[in-house]
């Protein structure tokens, strides 16, 4: 940051001689202090996992959840400033309920992300505002099946043509992440804030692409992502924290096609083998210390 | 093709449809019309007779009333002309919209919903029974109804207009689901051939529009040649 | 011409006289007050509820008239909400259209504080545990009937305060949490009160069954046997032989109840000019909805036709 003190970090609106927004680049900087939060996109459904960190003991347990419901099958967990990722979520919801009452139908992801993408970005371009100091990961799914108008009554024909065409792949689990200069992608698996350089090469080791073959299954997904979550915390140890999981899957999944926490079973599993994994590192260590 | 009832304000009557004529303005053209859409194998079919009128005097006798919003998504009009005009030209404006910013073009369910909305947020305003049919990758061919009132009904197949209330019985017995396009073309034009002949609201030549992968296909029946062509060729 | 563009090309006043409005629609003239629906155009006909024992049954056809036209024949007029509350429509289908979307937003608005977990309520009201951990927690409430009904008939008097009324008449039934026994007053003694403060844990209490009416006017009324339409007519009278009161309603098992209600809408069948022979069938009880949408008319009774000839004195 050689470039501080020259005036050009002041605004928004102003470029650096060398064309940067260093305002953007100061909220990057808030998302790095921010607690890990990923997103995996598994084959059957999306999950999204925070480490919540605690600022204070008198915070009662497993409330004030983080991750947002936006729409039905949409969900978002976001690193960052949490006021701004509060605005962000609200405005999500927004979008997601005003593409509803235009065209009846639950908003696509990719097109959530699209809406979303270009408000982050408005936030880069005017003197009078400061860019958002969060990166927000959406994960939701859009329906495979038949989707119908919402309201609308009558079935249609029981066979042939008529909004059955069998065969015909549509919908399925996708995961976007916006930053704060408003760039945003589709990704297999995502990772923003502080650890988020060690959950991405924990991420990078699942098989998530479809086309590397079996990807994994939303179920595997959620233990992943209460294992990394973890592992991303090792080089924030002295803070505690609190593991948040939401899963959506298709309508025949086990959310039916919802954006859920994960149940208290399953999330309370996932987190034993994290830490169990976590254990194992901790023995090895040890280990290789006493041989040393 | 205008019903001109007995001058009572527009109501529906405890014993038969009583469409709402009053609420047209006075020298209002109306469509008296006889339309309809069926799903068959491959897609769908909509067809309409060619009648407009402004009383009992024939004011176009070979009107199109099957109006393209999309590629592959067109709806059937009936009621008032100038209204259902204005709702398809809005419809199309959003439809195109939609198939620019998403990069991918609307489904059918797009449609519907859009008619619907402007059908029932107006109704007070409007007098227009819209027929909308339509073809899409993800569903194949589909067709939702919207009367009146503004509600939206998926359908089978859908029939509409003044001249409708004719062919009821013949739709019902002769209807098959998943025929080939010869035969939706033959139910289309038996229906609508009974219907332009009880109605005196519908009338002219009996167009159609089939809309499968292949996209949309006008045909063209003409009373003179008996319903029997020209089809898809030249007249 | 004058200096005044919006003038130009238009009659001039001082000649022709002032503009006519009245051929605008009355909702563009001045003169006249603006007019909203004066009468519903696609119709559903009545809605039937019964409460027993453990719950709600509700019944309405699958018909959607256009005037005395049966335009449409798979019309489902039974929503569910959530697994606690279901509502029933009778009136305008394209208001009814709209209230279902409304429903459906707010269910994505209540779903925003994650209370969607699908099993962790089990449909008890909050209960502290002995720890005082986690009891609100593991109990997210959810909108129950009770709550749905009055949303949804303060929906319906707003907008015929507006003079833009919605043209139903619903009926909301399903389960809800009862309100907490009332303080001990001053009847019980000083003793009493110390005994039965609540120092331990609040027992739980169980959701009772709710059925409720509401309709385009505002107005709501409760009852164990209520129906909208032509079934408050034909219906009610058949129902209340068997569930006069809330007493007899808690005797009554869920089998009888259906069975009732079955036997009305072949009454209904019978004698509404709107209605037809298939219809939708709805249970709500602690195990959540049973929602059957496609129940034809069993067990008609029309032979004793064949005993009927003539209009009086003819026996032939």
């Amino acid at each position: 940051m050689t470039s501080i003190g020259t005036g050009y970090d002041l605004s928004n609106s102003v470029f650096s001689p060398d064309g940067r927004n260093f305002q953007v680049e100061y909220a990057v900087k808030a998302v790095e202090n921010g607690g890990t939060a990923i997103g995996i996109r598994c084959k059957d459904g999306v999950v999204l996992g925070l480490e919540k960190l605690v600022s204070s003991k008198l915070l009662k347990k497993d409330a004030n959840k983080r991750i947002s419901t936006v729409d039905r099958n949409m969900g978002v967990v976001y690193s960052g400033l949490q006021p701004d990722g509060k605005h962000f979520v609200s405005r999500a919801r927004d979008e997601a309920s005003s593409w509803r009452s235009t065209y009846k139908a639950p908003i696509p992801v990719s097109s959530l992300a699209n809406r979303m993408g270009s408000y982050v970005q408005a936030y880069t371009l005017y003197n009078s505002v400061r860019p958002f100091g969060i990166t927000a990961i959406i994960g939701g799914y859009d329906a495979e099946t038949e989707l119908s108008v919402d309201g609308a009554v009558g079935s249609g024909p029981k066979s042939g043509s008529g909004g059955k065409t069998k065969g015909a792949k549509e919908g399925g689990p996708y995961l976007y992440m916006i930053e704060p200069s408003g760039t945003y992608w589709g990704y297999y698996g995502a990772a923003s804030g502080k650890g988020r350089q060690a959950a991405k090469s924990e991420l990078e080791k699942l098989k998530l692409d479809p086309k590397d073959g079996e990807c994994i299954s939303l179920e595997e997904g959620v233990k992943e992502a209460a294992r990394i979550i973890y592992v991303a915390h090792e080089d924030n140890k002295d803070k505690d924290f609190e593991l948040e999981l939401t899963w959506v899957s298709s309508v025949a999944g086990p959310t039916k096609g919802r954006h859920e926490e994960v149940p208290k079973a399953l999330r309370e599993e996932a987190e034993k083998l994290a830490k169990k994994s976590m254990e194992g590192d901790e023995d090895d260590e040890e280990e290789e210390k006493m041989e040393e | 093709m205008v019903m001109m009832m007995n001058g009572q304000t527009g109501m529906l009557g405890e014993d038969g449809i009583h469409i709402d004529m009053n609420h047209l303005k006075s020298g209002e053209v109306n469509l008296g019309t006889s339309i309809m859409a069926i799903n068959f194998k491959d897609g769908v079919i909509l067809g309409a007779d060619s009648r407009t009128t402004t009383g009992a005097y024939i004011a176009n006798r070979v009107t199109d009333k099957l109006t393209q919003v999309h590629d592959t998504i067109w709806c059937c009009r009936s009621g008032s002309a100038a209204d259902t005009q204005a709702v398809a030209d809005i419809v199309q404006y959003h439809l195109g919209m939609y198939g620019i910013t998403n990069d991918e073009p609307p489904t059918t369910q797009t449609a519907a919903a859009i008619f619907q909305e402007l059908c029932y947020d107006n109704k007070d305003a409007l007098s227009a029974g819209i027929i909308i049919a339509g073809w899409d990758k993800r569903h194949g061919g589909q067709v939702y109804s919207i009367p009146l009132g503004g509600s939206l009904h998926k359908q089978a197949y859908a029939i509409g207009g003044s001249g409708s209330t004719y062919i009821y019985g013949y739709c019902d017995a002769n209807w098959k689901e998943n025929m080939d396009e010869e035969e939706g073309i033959k139910f289309v034009k038996g229906a609508l051939q009974e219907a332009i002949k009880w109605d005196g609201s519908s009338g002219g030549v009996i167009r159609m529009v089939v809309l499968t992968a292949a996209g949309a296909i006008r045909h063209l029946y003409l009373p003179d040649r008996n319903y029997t062509g020209p089809g898809t060729g030249k007249p | 011409m004058n200096h005044l563009p919006q003038a130009w090309g238009r009659p001039r006043d001082d000649i022709y006289g002032a503009y006519d409005h009245s051929y605008l629609p009355q909702t563009h003239a001045n003169t006249h007050p603006t007019t909203h629906t004066q009468s519903p155009v696609v119709t559903g006909t009545s809605v039937l509820g019964l409460k027993f024992k453990d719950g709600v049954v509700l019944a309405a056809d699958n018909l959607a008239s256009y005037g005395s036209l049966a335009r449409f024949t798979d019309v489902k007029r039974l929503k569910p909400f959530n697994r606690k509350a279901v509502v029933g429509f009778g009136g305008d289908v394209s208001d009814m259209q709209y209230l279902d979307r409304l429903l459906n937003s707010l269910d994505v608005q209540e779903n925003y504080s994650g209370a969607a977990t699908t099993e962790e309520d089990d449909g008890e009201a909050p209960a502290a545990t002995a720890d005082g951990e986690g009891g609100e927690d593991k109990h997210k409430a959810i909108l129950d009937a009770k709550n749905l009904h009055t949303y949804l008939s303060k929906v319906l008097y707003k907008r015929r305060s507006d003079f833009n009324p919605l043209w139903n008449a619903i009926l909301v039934a399903g389960l809800t949490t009862p309100p907490p026994p009332a303080p001990s007053t001053s009847t019980s003694s000083p003793k009493d009160t110390t005994t039965s403060k609540p120092t331990g844990p609040a027992p739980s209490r169980k959701p009772i069954p709710y059925l409720a009416y509401a309709d385009l006017l505002g107005t709501t009324y409760s009852s164990p046997t209520l129906a909208t339409g032509f079934g408050a007519h034909l219906a009610v009278p058949i129902m209340r032989r068997a569930v006069p009161d809330e007493a007899a309603a808690a005797k009554l098992s869920r089998e009888e109840a259906v069975e009732i209600v079955k036997k009305c809408m072949k009454v209904l069948f019978y004698r509404d000019a709107r209605s037809m022979n298939e219809y939708s069938l709805c249970v709500i009880d602690g195990k959540g909805v049973d929602l059957q949408e496609n129940i034809k008319l069993e067990g008609e009774s029309w032979a004793f036709a064949e005993g009927i000839k003539g209009y009086g004195t003819q026996t032939v």
